[in-house]
C-alpha cells in the first residue's frame, strides 16, 4: 500500500539503502532475500517510472477567487 | 541696455537672465563633471555642485527629474548632467537645470547594479548559509518566465529531455518593463503561498542590460531571497551577471542551463540503477556463497561425514555413563547395610530382653502399664509380672514407699 505511493526520490533513496545493507553482509539470509525481493521491486518501479514518464507541461493562472488553475500549456514545437 | 541709466536690481537680474535663455546652446547642454554637496531636500528636489579642477557649477534637479535616476549620486561621482542653464532671478545667480544625470564613464544602470549588489551583499543576502540546497529529484519545477520567449522553450524540452518524471508549472510573468518586478515578486510568493512547486527557476533569454532589468531589480531580489522553495536564477547568457544570480540559491548560466541544473538527467539515472541492480545480486550472490561454504565446512566435520561415528560415539559415552551408575548404586548400598548393621546392634544392646535374661522382671499395671511406683497400683489390684520365660498373674497384697 504504501509502496504505491513512494515518490520516485523516496524509492531511489531506499533502494541504495538497500544495496548498502546488502553490500554490508551482516543481514541473515533471510532478510538478505528480503531485502533483494523489495530492491528489484523498486528497480523494477524507478525503472518503469522513468521509461513511461512523459512530461507534463501546465500553465499556470490564478483563478478568480485566487486559487491557482491550470491549463495546458501550448505545445508548438518544442 | 543703455550706457549712463541706473538699474533696478531685477532689471539686471532680468536682462541677463533674457540674454542667456536667448542662447540655444545653453537651452539643453550636456556638462562633464564631478558632483560635491550633494543635498536631497524634503521637497524632493536635489542641490548640488558640479566641479573641475578649475570651477563649480551650481545645479539643481527637480524632484520630477530626480525620481527618475536609476542610481544613487554620491559625492566625488564623476557625471554627465545635462540640462539648460538659466538665472534665478533672486539669487542672481545662472544654474544649472538639470534633466537628467547619469554617471560618467560607465552607464548609471551599471552603477545602480553595483550600488544594489553592495547594499544586499552588506545584508547578507548573498550569504552562503542562506543558500537552501535543491531537491535531487523534484516532482515539481514552476517556470517563472514569459511564455513567449525562446527560454520557456528552451526549458521546457531540457526538462523533457533529461527527467520526464518532473511536472512543469509556466507562470507566465513580463520578463522586462515596468510591470516586470511586480509580477515576477507576485509569480514567486504566488508558488510559495500555495506550495505549487518544489523548485522554482526564473529567468529569460539574453538581451541588453535594460533588458535584463527587471532580475536587477530590488524587488525581485527581496523576493528570491524570501522563497522557501529554492529558486535558481537563470537570466540571460553566459557572461550577463544579475542580482537574481546572486541572491539565488543557484545561478545558471542560460535558461537551459537552469533547467540542467535542476534535474538529474534520466540517462545517467538508469545507469545508476543498473549499477545499482547489478550490485544488490552481487552483493546477495556473495552471501549465498558464504552460507555455501559454511555448510560445506560443517558437512566436513567427523560427524557429519560418518553417522556411524557418531552413534559409536554415543555408545561409548553411554557405556561409560552405565558404569558410573553402576558404581554408584553399589556404593550406596554398601553404606546403607553398614549403617543398618551399627544401627541393629545398638537396638540389640537396648532389647529389655536381655534384663530380663539378668533376671528382671517387668511389671504391669491392670490397663497394661508398666509400673514404676507403688503408687500406680492399690492393694488388691491384679498386676503382671513379665519374665524372660512366660509372665505371672498376681494380687497386690501390700505397699510400700
Amino acid at each position: 500500500m504504501a509502496e504505491k505511493k513512494l515518490s520516485f526520490e523516496d524509492s531511489i533513496t531506499r533502494l541504495e539503502q538497500i544495496v548498502k545493507l546488502l553490500e554490508k553482509g551482516d543481514a541473515r539470509l533471510e532478510d538478505s532475500l528480503a531485502l533483494f525481493e523489495e530492491g528489484t521491486g523498486l528497480l523494477r518501479r524507478c525503472g518503469t517510472m522513468l521509461d513511461n514518464a512523459e512530461q507534463k507541461v501546465v500553465r499556470l493562472m490564478k483563478s478568480a477567487d485566487g486559487t491557482p488553475a491550470e491549463t495546458e500549456f501550448p505545445k508548438e514545437s518544442v | 541696455m543703455q550706457t549712463g541709466r541706473i538699474y533696478e536690481v531685477s532689471e539686471v537680474n532680468e536682462h541677463i537672465k533674457a540674454l542667456l535663455d536667448e542662447d540655444a546652446a545653453l537651452a539643453g547642454i550636456f556638462v562633464r563633471g564631478e558632483l560635491s554637496n550633494y543635498k536631497i531636500y524634503p521637497s524632493g528636489h536635489h542641490y548640488f555642485t558640479l566641479k573641475d579642477p578649475e570651477g563649480t557649477l551650481r545645479s539643481v534637479m527637480f524632484k520630477s527629474a530626480a525620481s527618475k535616476l536609476r542610481f544613487r549620486p554620491e559625492n566625488g561621482m564623476k557625471v554627465i548632467a545635462f540640462g539648460r542653464i538659466t538665472v534665478f532671478p533672486r539669487d542672481g545667480q545662472y544654474q544649472l537645470y538639470c534633466n537628467e544625470l547619469t554617471p560618467d564613464g560607465v552607464g548609471d544602470l551599471h552603477v545602480a547594479f553595483e550600488q544594489l549588489k553592495e547594499k544586499l551583499f552588506k545584508e547578507g543576502l548573498f550569504d552562503q548559509q542562506h543558500k537552501k540546497p535543491l531537491p535531487a529529484y523534484p516532482e515539481r519545477i514552476a517556470l517563472i518566465t514569459s511564455s513567449a520567449g525562446a527560454a520557456v522553450r528552451d526549458m521546457i524540452r531540457v526538462l523533457g529531455k533529461r527527467y520526464p518524471l518532473a511536472k512543469v508549472i509556466v507562470l507566465p510573468v513580463r520578463v522586462q518593463g515596468e510591470e516586470a518586478p511586480p509580477e515576477i515578486c507576485g509569480a514567486l510568493r504566488y508558488v510559495n503561498q500555495w506550495k505549487l512547486a518544489d523548485l522554482i527557476i526564473t529567468g529569460r533569454g539574453g538581451g541588453s542590460i535594460e533588458d535584463l532589468w527587471a532580475f536587477n531589480d530590488e524587488r525581485v531580489a527581496r523576493a528570491i531571497f524570501a522563497s522557501g522553495i529554492p529558486v535558481i536564477s537563470a537570466v540571460g547568457h553566459e557572461p550577463d551577471v544579475t542580482i537574481s544570480d546572486f541572491v539565488a540559491d543557484l545561478r545558471a548560466a542560460t535558461p537551459s542551463n537552469g533547467a540542467e541544473l535542476a534535474v538529474p538527467d534520466m540517462a545517467e539515472l538508469q545507469i545508476r540503477l543498473r549499477n545499482m541492480e547489478t550490485r544488490a545480486a552481487q552483493a546477495l550472490d556473495r552471501k549465498i556463497k558464504l552460507g555455501r561454504e559454511r555448510l560445506e565446512r560443517l558437512r566436513q566435520t567427523r560427524s557429519m561425514l560418518s553417522p556411524l561415528n557418531y552413534i559409536q560415539d554415543r555408545r561409548m559415552v553411554l557405556d561409560f555413563d552405565q558404569e558410573r551408575l553402576a558404581n554408584a548404586m553399589r556404593n550406596a548400598v554398601h553404606g546403607h547395610r553398614e549403617h543398618y548393621g551399627r544401627l541393629a546392634a545398638a537396638l540389640d544392646a537396648l532389647s529389655p530382653l536381655k534384663v530380663l535374661g539378668r533376671g528382671y522382671s517387668i511389671a504391669r499395671g491392670p490397663a497394661g502399664e508398666i509400673l514404676k511406683e507403688y503408687t500406680q497400683v492399690h492393694e488388691g489390684d491384679t498386676i503382671t509380672v513379665t519374665l524372660q520365660r512366660g509372665r505371672l498373674g498376681c494380687t497386690v497384697t501390700e505397699r510400700k514407699k
